[in-house]
């Protein structure tokens, strides 16, 4: 009779990350949602200035593939004092832009940690969960939560990226990218 | 039968804020901690501190003395853990206190209809009645019963966070 085989035991998940700044404070953010990092030198004069737009924290978009992608001030979005940013992560499949201090490393987490129930505000969009790495607890951003749908449509509405009325007597310019 | 009438023994745990002493039910806490290292993230919760790592565990460091005694602790000397329960949800919170806590079984008097949300019960210990603390109420993230038809105000978030 031949032994019966050793089970196998199924690697654990893990997933890659990208830890950044924003303002002195570390984020983690899933790899597999960034399509694109770039500097924000080599974007100048690509990008359209939004202005009159009631959200504050995107004052930019990229026009791409005919559609505009919207630039979110990662500082202003996490509620941090605005510094000067030097990347841009471009996201996947989603029509966002985040401008950031700057990248601190990859690395993988192999555990996400849901936010615990008392944080009960905004941030509940802001992350999916945190991680521990090297005995550091780090928020990993929720790449859907830098823009909310109704804020899309607002700044659709501003930019002209819709058919309605009120985006065609929207004002748009072009200048660098100046966080 | 009125709210003065009914009584219960119940085991509480005792604690220290400040000057002055509350209760919370003792299956309501886990474990008494030194403090630790907070860690600070980006959030609009203006009664959260941060957090802590416990057993490989993240717990949120709340500081309910500014609501109960009307100062912030300024010395910590032990984090209460204690747990929450809201239907299906489950989770820790870390409540800073100043002194020793103790274990006693005491007499529980319900809360009186005048009573604020925060207030889950009254016991007399050595003399002086104390309040059995409603953590529902005096922590974030959780509908607390009492306050179901009274929401808890909205707290300004801090300025360097949002």
């Amino acid at each position: 009779m031949q032994p019966a085989p050793a089970p196998r035991h199924a690697a654990p998940r893990t997933e890659q990350i990208i830890l950044f700044r924003c303002s002195s404070e570390i984020f983690a953010i899933s790899s597999s949602s960034v399509q694109e990092v770039r500097s924000v030198d080599s974007l100048a004069g690509a990008e359209t200035d939004i202005t009159g737009s009631s959200v504050a924290k995107v004052r930019h978009a990229i026009r791409r593939n005919d559609k505009n992608i919207y630039v979110v001030n990662g500082a202003i979005h996490f509620g941090l004092r605005p510094s000067p940013a030097s990347l841009i992560f471009l996201l996947r499949n989603l029509r966002v832009a985040l401008l950031i201090d700057g990248i601190e490393k990859m690395s993988t987490m192999s555990r996400l940690q849901a936010l615990p129930l008392a944080y009960c505000h905004e941030e509940r969009n802001w992350y999916r969960g945190l991680t521990v790495l090297d005995q550091n607890v780090v928020p990993v951003v929720n790449p859907h939560g830098f823009l909310l749908q109704e804020e899309l449509m607002l700044l659709d509405l501003v930019t002209g990226d819709s058919d309605t009325p009120m985006a065609a007597a929207a004002t748009t310019s072009h200048s660098g990218l100046v966080p | 039968m009125s709210w003065l009438e009914q009584s219960d023994t119940l085991s509480c745990v005792l604690l220290r804020l400040g000057e002055r002493r509350f209760a919370l039910a003792a299956d309501q806490v886990a474990e008494l901690v030194a403090p630790s290292r907070i860690f600070r993230f980006a959030h609009c919760t203006a009664e959260i501190d941060g957090v802590i790592l416990r057993r490989g565990r993240v717990v949120p460091v709340c500081d309910v003395a500014e609501k109960l005694i009307g100062k912030k602790l300024i010395s910590r000397r032990f984090y209460l853990i204690a747990t929450r329960r809201q239907g299906t949800s489950f989770d820790w919170i870390a409540l800073p206190v100043s002194g020793d806590c103790e274990l006693i079984q005491a007499d529980l008097t319900p809360p009186s209809p005048s009573d604020s949300a925060h207030v889950g019960g009254w016991l007399s210990h050595g003399g002086e009645v104390i309040e059995v603390l409603n953590l529902a109420a005096i922590t974030p993230g959780m509908i607390s019963q009492e306050s179901e038809s009274e929401p808890l105000q909205e707290t300004t978030p801090e300025a360097q966070t949002c």
